[in-house]
């Protein structure tokens, strides 16, 4: 007997009025249908990992943050003279209030923490690769949006690195030639980040972003469900199967992944309820000191920096002595991650099957993104700037490496690929010199050469270390 | 009548329609775009503003708000102005030849009286407000400063006539504004002095 025969039979003996009820409906509205197709019937790879948990969890939160954000909105107050009182008033007055702030603010940083493993996942297994690059460009302008939304709403608390935070982002648009002061202007409403720009901030903090925000992952979910769902092993279940023409290595999402989420779903909850209960404000990293000063215009606090989630891509513009150029790199750094599954196009999609080297330099990535958030989080020394300057070119030389490691190379091409990359660098180096901070650059150099002998001169002599091992035809358990 | 469908005729009604169409989108935008540019109270609120500068002491500094940013008048003592010269070499543009600064500012002191630095105190790099640091060699900034306004953001470093160091992140000297003396004690900032015939309004990046 099959699922569906089952199904019908038992609502049939339970409760007829049942039945009948959703047949009265289907008939009107495909409630069934679309059910079958989108969970009941979506057939997943059977051998998703913890990797696969990150999805579902993102789209929890989601829901955290709009029902936690309409409560906010029911006693904040958009207005310059009144956004810290009422946030203090949220916090002290309103029963309950401590707690659903907390849950918007610490969600906010844990949306970012997920939104940042489910992308690493989808780097690891291939994910954006052949035929779901436009899945994961949706994926990328969702990461957009939330960047967007979470810029917004960290001016609302109106404190000091509120204030001084979105004046440093804003005038990023200011380095646009010809048009930045007219264009900042335009942005903040005022001559200033003033009680307009606070106003407007609001009105797209609540309606404009989460619309965009939401319309995006319906289109998210509906090219998930379009081209079928990745696994750890990138193979597509499609190929095989069975004479039913379901997939043979598939499961029904519903109820398999369902149960398995509800698992993942309780381990985060604990998780973000310990935060929110022992440590809300996470020692300064998800609510900084300096916020619980009220804005004010005339100082900016010893030590500004955006939140944590923002600190990679602000620690590589703060590396480059030069604003028009910072701003420049900072947009590429973002962009080109839009573009990832035009730079790497080997045909094997999953990690697992794809030499070691490709597996340490994707690790190395991770850690890069993670050395550069911390570093974007650290005082403006010239010490920190020239690190920054060389991790920034490691995150960079992961989308190059990852290009030439597309297609099988001669030991000539990666010989040459070294060759031109270190002298780029050393180029970039020579540009940039000051004689008081030689040594510092001579030594860190280093780095970016250690990276280049491991990933561009190593498989140029010994191209096992990057050959991929043949995929299997079906998928694999570990 | 015939059946038969003109499709050429077809052809031009569909463009003409999509064009239409779309002019009438960007006009309706307009208002929208417009709406959020400074209002007109935001701009009233922008007009010039007086500072009263006449208990301000030697190396001090009087802050003051003009549109929202910090407009600061300090006092250089002459020892310092001497000093001034010898940071050119070191400097992006010691000569003040970016419009930076209104016509009658554009000098060796970038200012109307040498001694008195009429100056907006946003960096140019990402519009933090530098820190006054006159003392040269001062400890928070390292032992070759020279004295003037260091940016702790993003490290960028200004002279005390607000030039910008080479090998920082800010590309442009520090913002001067319009400004002018209505007596000895009042200096008005907004607004050129009566006569001037600079045409600067505000600078490139402030």
């Amino acid at each position: 007997m099959s699922d569906e025969q089952h199904k019908r039979d038992y609502l049939d003996v339970t409760g007829g009025w049942l039945h009948k009820l959703r047949d009265w409906i289907d008939v009107r509205f495909p409630m069934t249908k679309f059910w079958n197709e989108q969970v009941a019937q979506y057939y997943a790879p059977k051998n998703f990992n913890f990797w696969y948990f990150f999805g579902s969890i993102a789209l929890l939160i989601l829901v955290n943050q709009i029902v936690t954000g309409i409560f906010l909105a029911m006693n904040y107050k958009p207005a310059a003279d009144a956004a810290f009182a009422s946030v203090e008033y949220i916090m002290r007055d309103v029963n309950w209030g401590w707690l659903i702030r907390y849950m918007h603010s610490v969600g906010a940083s844990l949306f970012f923490i997920v939104v940042y493993l489910h992308m690493f996942r989808g780097v690891m297994y291939g994910s954006y690769k052949k035929p779901r690059e436009l899945l994961w460009i949706f994926g990328m302008l969702i990461y957009l949006a939330l960047m967007a939304e979470a810029f917004m709403g960290y001016l609302l608390p109106w404190g000091q690195m509120s204030y001084w935070g979105a004046n440093v982002i804003i005038s990023l648009f200011g380095a646009i030639p010809g048009i930045g002061n007219g264009l900042e202007q335009w942005i903040r409403g005022d001559f200033y980040i003033s009680d307009i720009t606070l106003n407007r901030f609001f009105a797209l903090h609540v309606v404009a972003v989460p619309l965009v925000l939401m319309g995006l992952v319906v289109f998210h979910l509906v090219a998930l469900h379009e081209v079928g769902s990745n696994n750890p092993d990138g193979v597509e279940i499609k190929k095989h199967k069975g004479p039913d023409g379901i997939p043979l290595d598939g499961i029904p999402f519903h109820p398999y992944y369902t149960i398995k989420d509800v698992c993942g779903v309780i381990l985060f909850v604990a998780i973000f309820a310990a935060i929110i209960f022992f440590s809300p404000g996470l020692h300064g990293l998800f609510l900084e000191p300096a916020n619980f000063e009220p804005a004010n215009a005339l100082k900016t606090p010893p030590d500004i920096h955006p939140l944590w989630y923002f600190g990679s891509y602000y620690a590589i513009l703060r590396s480059i002595p030069n604003k028009g150029l910072g701003a420049l790199v900072l947009l590429l750094s973002i962009v080109i991650l839009f573009v990832l599954p035009w730079i790497d196009r080997n045909p094997v999609k999953s990690m697992r099957y794809r030499g070691p080297l490709y597996r340490m330099l994707l690790m190395l990535f991770a850690l890069t993104f993670v050395v550069l958030g911390y570093i974007g989080m650290q005082p403006a020394t010239a010490w920190w700037a020239e690190i920054g300057q060389r991790i920034s070119e490691l995150y960079f030389l992961f989308f190059v490496i990852s290009w030439i490691y597309s297609k099988p190379r001669s030991t000539i091409f990666m010989v040459s690929g070294f060759a031109a990359v270190m002298l780029i660098i050393s180029g970039l180096d020579a540009i940039s010199w000051v004689t008081g901070a030689a040594a510092l650059k001579m030594y860190s150099w280093l780095i970016p050469l250690v990276y280049c002998l491991i990933f561009l001169l190593l498989p140029a002599f010994f191209p096992k270390l990057i050959e991929p091992k043949p995929v299997p035809e079906r998928v694999t358990f570990k | 009548m015939s059946e038969e469908i003109d499709t050429s005729k077809r052809h031009f009604l569909t463009v003409a329609t999509v064009v239409v169409g779309s002019v009438g989108v960007v006009m309706a935008a307009v208002p929208f775009v417009s709406s959020m540019e400074p209002s007109a109270r935001a701009k009233s609120l922008g007009g010039p503003v007086d500072i009263d500068i006449s208990k301000i002491e030697p190396g001090g500094m009087i802050k003051a708000k003009w549109r929202g940013k910090p407009a600061w008048v300090v006092q250089r003592p002459q020892a310092a102005l001497n000093e001034l010269p010898k940071n050119d070499a070191l400097l992006r543009d010691p000569h003040s030849d970016e419009l930076q600064q209104p016509s009658y500012a554009k000098n060796e002191w970038r200012a109307i009286k040498p001694e008195l630095f009429v100056v907006i105190g946003i960096c140019t790099h990402l519009g933090c407000s530098p820190l006054y640091v006159p003392q040269p060699g001062d400890p928070s900034v390292g032992p070759s400063w020279p004295g003037g306004f260091f940016c702790p953001c993003h490290g960028s470093k200004y002279d005390l006539a607000g030039r910008v160091f080479k090998n920082v992140p800010a590309p442009l000297n520090l913002p001067v504004p319009l400004h002018f003396y209505v007596n000895d004690k009042v200096i008005r900032i907004g607004e050129n002095p009566k006569g001037s015939s600079s045409k600067y309004t505000e600078p490139l990046v402030w």
